[in-house]
């Protein structure tokens, strides 16, 4: 298969309320810096793909009303409704396709315009299950309990991750909520919906983030270099909650055993060097990292415990920050890639981990992340 | 950016999307929901590959992408899978915090179903605990016709 390469990223800074920006402002800078990151005009770009929401926006079509903002004129410019990294694929096979040589992916979310809770409710289908009044925060905390209860995951464990995350996001300039936190200041953190408290969640956060795609033949006459993207691999499991086993992430092994098949990875806990994966909540990283096969299954207690997903350690997890330090939905599998290239350029500042040569990006879609993307990314 | 916020006021605009939808909920849905409303009973139904009894009732089951071919009453008493005591107030939650929410799976049924849980003190409440469906007086035929599952005593 031909190679498809990353040659361009681009992220606004994620804040709570960007009451500066209108979401067009934020996709115009976001594609501005990206166009600039890859030394590249909006000439050069084949098509776009935007990522967005109707629901989030407030508007329908959301693709078009920002099509202005990223220079999509006289272009083809699809949109994906999910997370960014299912963007990414999208683009990567409109390449593929051989219909174009470079794609132009951008997403954006403000999530101080309307409210959370009932955009999330909107997720759930009207007949069983939206009128109890499910959103992100109590679907994700059934999760949690069961995750918890069936493995003997301890609160402490998961507010690890968020000690970790936000402290990683003092190295990251675009990130909301840098923060210097303890254990301690998680757990008495209040409570939203049991298991999850306060700081186990990310942030309502407003942003955008752009990559620019290119065929290896177009990525040779660009300036910036390469990121490659060696393998990618996207799953899906059941909607109702209670035909699943929350407590583990079937669509996640399925979608990551591709991934690693394809980049050629046998043991991604040695061969990955960082990963930036998708923590809407604590314990996602925990239960993420369990599919994504860096632990055995139950072992996400044990992992964060060991150091190793530390900055200093093995295998770093969300060098950035992760979602629970920024977290403009869509937009943010779209920067765990972006966050992904920086570090395999060695361009991510005081985040770098050195000598970073496989990177892995992942993201979910859907109730308890029904649906995930893993994106194994190299020099 | 800072910059310009200096010099111009920064002004939102307020506004609301108000939609009224009519959902089909399609025949096996009503029927799941007229027995509900009508004879207080719960129905799932079989899937003819895997067997499962799949409730609510549905038409298909996903994993063998099969038509459902059999209906199947079960219990009103179920064992909680997970659960969670909400603490914060969202306009479309039915019920005041803190209340919950649980999967349970009903007697006779080999899938869980999403549902709120109150009537006993939350801080009882386990993981394994056995759960009864408590009815609405007055049924419309929707999902809230089931009030809440409450803990069994005992």
């Amino acid at each position: 298969m031909e190679r498809i390469a990353i040659v361009g990223v681009g992220q606004t800074k994620y804040e709570r309320m960007k009451r500066g920006d209108s979401f067009a402002d934020m996709v115009f800078e976001a594609t501005s810096k990206a166009l600039e990151d890859a030394r590249m005009t909006i000439k050069e770009i084949d098509n776009v793909v935007t990522v967005s929401n109707d629901f989030w926006d407030g508007r329908t079509i959301s693709s078009m009303a920002v099509m202005d903002a990223c220079g999509a004129y006289e272009k083809n410019v699809s949109t994906v409704e999910g997370d960014g990294t299912f963007g990414t694929l999208y683009g990567m096979m409109r390449i593929l396709s051989g219909s174009f040589g470079t794609t132009l992916v951008v997403a954006h979310c403000k999530g101080s315009e309307s409210v959370s809770s009932l955009i999330t409710n909107g997720m759930f289908d009207p007949i069983y299950q939206r009128a109890l009044g499910l959103d992100a925060i109590t679907s994700s905390a059934l999760q949690a309990k069961r995750y918890m209860h069936k493995f003997g995951i301890t609160d402490e464990q998961c507010a690890q991750v968020s000690v970790k995350n936000h402290g990683n996001a003092k190295n990251n300039p675009y990130a909301q909520l840098a923060m210097d936190i303890s254990v301690k200041d998680v757990m008495a953190s209040r409570m939203l919906s049991d298991p999850i408290k306060l700081f186990d969640a990310s942030p309502i956060s407003d942003g955008s983030c752009a990559i620019i795609l290119a065929s290896e033949e177009r990525a040779k006459k660009i300036a910036q270099k390469p990121v490659w993207i060696n393998g990618i691999g996207h799953c899906a499991e059941a909607y109702f909650l209670g035909d699943r086993d929350l407590a583990e992430s079937p669509s996640l092994e399925t979608a990551a055993r591709k991934a690693y098949a394809m980049a050629g990875i046998s043991n991604p806990l040695k061969e990955i060097d960082v990963a930036e994966i998708y923590d809407a909540f604590s314990y996602m990283e925990l239960l993420w990292s369990e599919g994504l096969g860096f632990c055995g299954k139950g072992e996400g207690g044990k992992l964060i415990d060991s150091g190793k997903t530390q900055m200093k350690g093995g295998l770093p997890i969300n060098p950035s920050g992760g979602g629970l330090s920024a977290h403009a939905v869509l937009v943010a599998g779209l920067a765990r890639v972006a966050e992904c290239v920086l570090q395999l350029r060695g361009d991510a500042g005081t985040r770098q981990v050195e000598g970073a040569k496989t990177a892995l990006a992942h993201g979910i879609n859907g109730p308890c992340g029904q649906s995930h993307c893993v994106i194994v990314l190299g020099k | 950016m800072e910059k310009w916020a200096e010099k111009v006021e920064e002004l939102v605009h307020h506004g609301r999307i108000k939609v009224p939808y009519t959902w089909s909920v399609g025949e096996v849905g009503s029927r799941f929901f007229i027995e509900l409303r009508d004879h207080r009973k719960i129905f799932g139904t079989r899937c003819p590959a895997c067997k499962k009894v799949i409730v609510p009732a549905r038409k298909l089951c996903g994993q063998c992408f099969r038509q459902t071919d059999e209906w199947v009453e079960v219990s009103h008493e179920g064992t909680v899978q997970t659960f969670t005591v909400v603490r914060f107030p969202s306009d479309v939650q039915p019920l005041k915090p803190p209340f919950g929410y649980a999967v349970i799976r009903l007697d006779g049924a080999d899938t869980g179903m999403t549902h709120l849980l109150a009537g006993s003190d939350p801080a009882t409440w386990r993981i394994g605990m056995r759960v009864r469906a408590v009815f609405k007086e007055k049924r419309a035929g929707n999902i809230l016709d089931m009030a809440y599952f409450q803990p069994i005593r005992g």
